[in-house]
């Protein structure tokens, strides 16, 4: 037999168990496999506990409670609702509340913010501090705080209704609310509503062709005018020519309270004020923080081609900032859905208030209740960071 | 004497002064208040604001205010403003909440340990930094021996505790132990091992989704039902748990902005030269994530230190509890600015102290080039 060296290929490995953790590839296969069965343990061993607890206690699993009589009373409701009502129909009534908070605390929170981190910028020394003071104050102190506080000076140190602030005879500031007049329609108002409907689309369809035409040509069409008078002007016009169909139920104090018109309670105002100011502070800093990140050169550019200041300001500055502003103001559009749950500390009745409260001590349903409410939660932040989400992707820089 | 050649030392000549509104006070006035029209209107509208806020204010806070009464019907005969007698009579409560009277020692002699075992953290040229840095991690132990008793000393339930107290223990320990929590979720979030990133990331969003007051109801009513039967265990504990997690998840997110800020080259260059996972983190990538996001880091300690307020809602005796149980009290109802005002400006004082700190430090670690 001759010998022959055979060619072999690289050198084997030979299998052996530290191999297992010194290869990298493996070792991570078998973090991951440990992580795996960890997690399923401890899993089973959560869920075979509430398992347990749940027969030790003799209670059945199951959202069927929901449709039982809720047996207590709202104090704020944007639906029909009593005490007879549901307990699902409290959760609706406690979901329309915090969505109500939520929403016209991110407006006035917006409002707010972008004045305030404009001012931030002023080159007025007074009006700077100012809102620094103002920044610093309401950064510093916890939330919670301020919806008490507001709370706090809006029913002790408001007068009772018989000594009401008035505003032009319709408006009244008392301890048990704000009472405005609410507007009650008539049949002619869906002329209005339909002019308003009819406005929108045709301003939109404007604006479009309006762009189409400067690509193509060049010329300019005057898009804010038209759109003006589309939206806002057009439904106007329409409400006086069909001889202002609406009337007001004004308020008017009977006894200990007002009646009529509509009741802002103290509750909703403490905590949609307190939030908004909160709020309105953090989103001062990132208008802020967004403005300052456009580079100078980049204003001294658009004047340089000859871009007047606005439509620098438009078209080169402000696009820019939002880039920058967008994602840190998504987080704070999060944060105001989320701190509107601080609405227990007050009485205000949103769903961790209704469903996560009430109902809850009353059904003695904790596991039930609990993820009906966080599942609530997830699915609103989900919602606004995805709508977000794709508004900043819209925005954000087309890159190579 | 030629012109041309002339030379002055210094001193020689007095100093000409610069011509008058070029500099000093009155030019100052101007360009800061009044450069334009506009300018004129806003600082005027401001200065009148101004006129109508801050005298009130100052005259109910402090000139009209009462500082000792023994009742609001008192305070009232006394003066027209804030009645901060209130807040004198109460303050033992404020502070320690309902911990034993005899033993509130302990709670102080903790607190100054406390800030003995910060200082050499947050000081970096302190003399002799790393011997108190041994202080530093065994005061964790000594501090919960001395509240909670034990071992010799006389136990003090945990329901006791409150005031600035509670706020404190909920805030250090929560800070403390949720930095390295998020530092692990941000690098599990980060990790190439798809289970452990899947973990991670599922863990932090549903953390992130969900408000911090949820979690505590969770704690405080359907803990119980993820443990074995007949278990139970101390309610602050289970909150402590429950905001550390929360303040985990939000830290790992600046923390993973941070890592992902640290160029690729990094991780590669310390591959190449031979440093495990670990290693590597530990000394080229973590050093400078962490550096940059102390921002945001700081921010969400502060932030941490305010949610700590809403334990008041399960029940616990924090200053808002035992602000709220006061004012219960017919003596002092309808006081419950003066409470609130009090009880802001603590939060103020600590929070404006900790984001001052963290200006400071950014200052200090900005080792870079400097743009300017």
């Amino acid at each position: 037999m001759s010998q022959t060296t055979e060619f072999q290929g690289p050198p084997r490995q030979s299998f052996s168990i530290g191999k297992i953790w010194t290869d990298k590839r493996t070792r991570g296969l078998v973090i991951q496999l440990m992580a795996t069965i960890a997690i399923c343990a401890v899993i089973l061993y959560l869920g075979n506990n509430v398992v347990e607890n749940f027969q030790k206690l003799g209670k059945p699993f199951g959202f069927g409670f929901l449709q039982q009589e809720s047996n207590y009373d709202i104090n704020q409701t944007l639906i029909e609702y009593n005490s007879q009502s549901t307990h699902l129909r409290a959760a609706v009534v406690g979901i329309l509340n915090t969505l109500l908070v939520a929403v016209c605390g991110i407006i006035l929170a917006s409002i707010l913010g972008f004045i305030l981190g404009v001012l931030r910028l002023s080159p007025n020394w007074l009006v700077n501090k100012l809102a620094y003071c103002y920044i610093e104050f309401m950064r510093n102190v916890p939330v919670l705080v301020h919806i008490l506080l507001v709370h706090g000076i809006l029913v002790h140190s408001l007068p009772k209704p018989k000594q009401a602030i008035e505003f032009a005879d319709s408006f009244f500031l008392t301890n048990r609310g704000f009472f405005v007049p609410s507007p009650v329609t008539q049949p002619l108002f869906w002329v209005v509503i339909a002019a308003f409907v009819f406005g929108l689309i045709y301003a939109f369809w404007y604006r479009r062709n309006a762009r189409i035409k400067q690509a193509a040509t060049g010329e300019q069409s005057p898009v804010f005018w038209v759109m003006l008078g589309a939206i806002i002007g057009l439904p106007v016009l329409v409400f006086f020519l069909t001889g202002m169909p609406i009337n007001w139920d004004v308020p008017e104090l009977k006894g200990f309270n007002f009646k009529g018109g509509m009741a802002l309670k103290p509750e909703f105002l403490s905590l949609w004020l307190a939030l908004s100011l909160y709020t309105a502070a953090f989103i001062a800093e990132i208008v802020r923080a967004g403005i300052e990140a456009v580079n100078k050169g980049q204003t001294e550019a658009a004047l340089a081609l000859g871009l007047p200041r606005r439509r620098t300001l438009n078209l080169v500055v402000i696009p820019q900032a939002l880039r920058v502003i967008i994602p840190p103001l998504n987080s704070q559009y999060l944060n105001i859905t989320k701190n509107s749950s601080l609405a227990i500390a007050i009485g205000y009745m949103d769903i961790v208030a209704t469903i996560g409260g009430i109902t809850l001590n009353q059904t003695g349903r904790e596991m039930e209740c609990m993820l009906i409410v966080l599942g609530l939660y997830l699915f609103f932040s989900l919602t606004i960071s995805s709508i977000m989400n794709w508004y900043n992707k819209r925005l954000a820089l087309v890159e190579r | 004497m030629d012109t041309a050649t002339r030379t002055y030392a210094p001193g020689e000549y007095p100093d000409e002064k610069p011509p008058i509104g070029q500099s000093g006070f009155l030019h100052w006035v101007y360009t800061n208040l009044f450069s334009s029209p506009f300018n004129i209107i806003l600082t005027l509208l401001t200065g009148y604001f101004l006129y109508k806020i801050v005298p009130p204010a100052f005259n109910w806070l402090f000139v009209d205010a009462v500082f000792v009464a023994d009742s609001r019907e008192h305070c009232r005969e006394l003066n027209s403003g804030a009645c901060w007698g209130f807040i004198g009579k109460r303050f033992g409560q404020f502070t320690y909440g309902f911990y034993p009277h005899e033993l509130r020692w302990r709670v102080n002699l903790t607190f100054l340990l406390f800030i003995a075992a910060v200082l050499p953290i947050l000081w970096g040229n302190m003399p002799k930094r790393r011997e108190m840095l041994w202080f530093s991690a065994l005061f964790p132990f000594i501090g919960i021996w001395l509240l909670c008793g034990g071992f010799g000393l006389e136990p003090v339930e945990t329901s006791k505790w409150g005031g600035f107290m509670l706020t404190m223990v909920i805030g250090v320990t929560g800070i403390a132990v949720s930095l390295p929590l998020g530092i692990l979720l941000a690098l599990g979030r980060q990790s190439d091992l798809h289970i452990i990133r899947w973990v991670c990331t599922g863990f932090i969003e549903f953390i992130r989704g969900v408000p911090l007051i949820t979690l505590l109801f969770v704690a405080s009513t359907m803990l119980n039902y993820f443990l074995p039967p007949g278990s139970n265990f101390d309610l602050l504990l289970r909150v402590l748990i429950m905001v550390v997690l929360f303040s985990a998840a939000y830290l790992a997110e600046v923390v993973r902005g941070g890592l992902q800020a640290i160029p690729k080259g990094q991780v590669e260059a310390a591959d190449a030269m031979g440093l495990k996972y670990w290693q590597s983190m530990r000394l080229v990538v973590l050093p400078q994530a962490l550096k940059i996001s102390i921002p945001g880091i700081v921010n969400t300690f502060i932030g941490l230190f305010k949610d700590s307020t809403l334990v008041v809602i399960i029940g616990l005796l924090d200053p808002l509890g035992i602000g709220r149980a006061s004012l219960s009290d017919t003596k002092w109802q309808g006081l419950s600015t003066e409470v609130y005002v009090f009880i802001a400006l603590f939060f103020f004082i600590c929070c404006f102290s900790m984001s001052r700190y963290s200006i400071y430090l950014e200052k200090k670690l900005h080792t870079g080039h400097r743009e300017d």
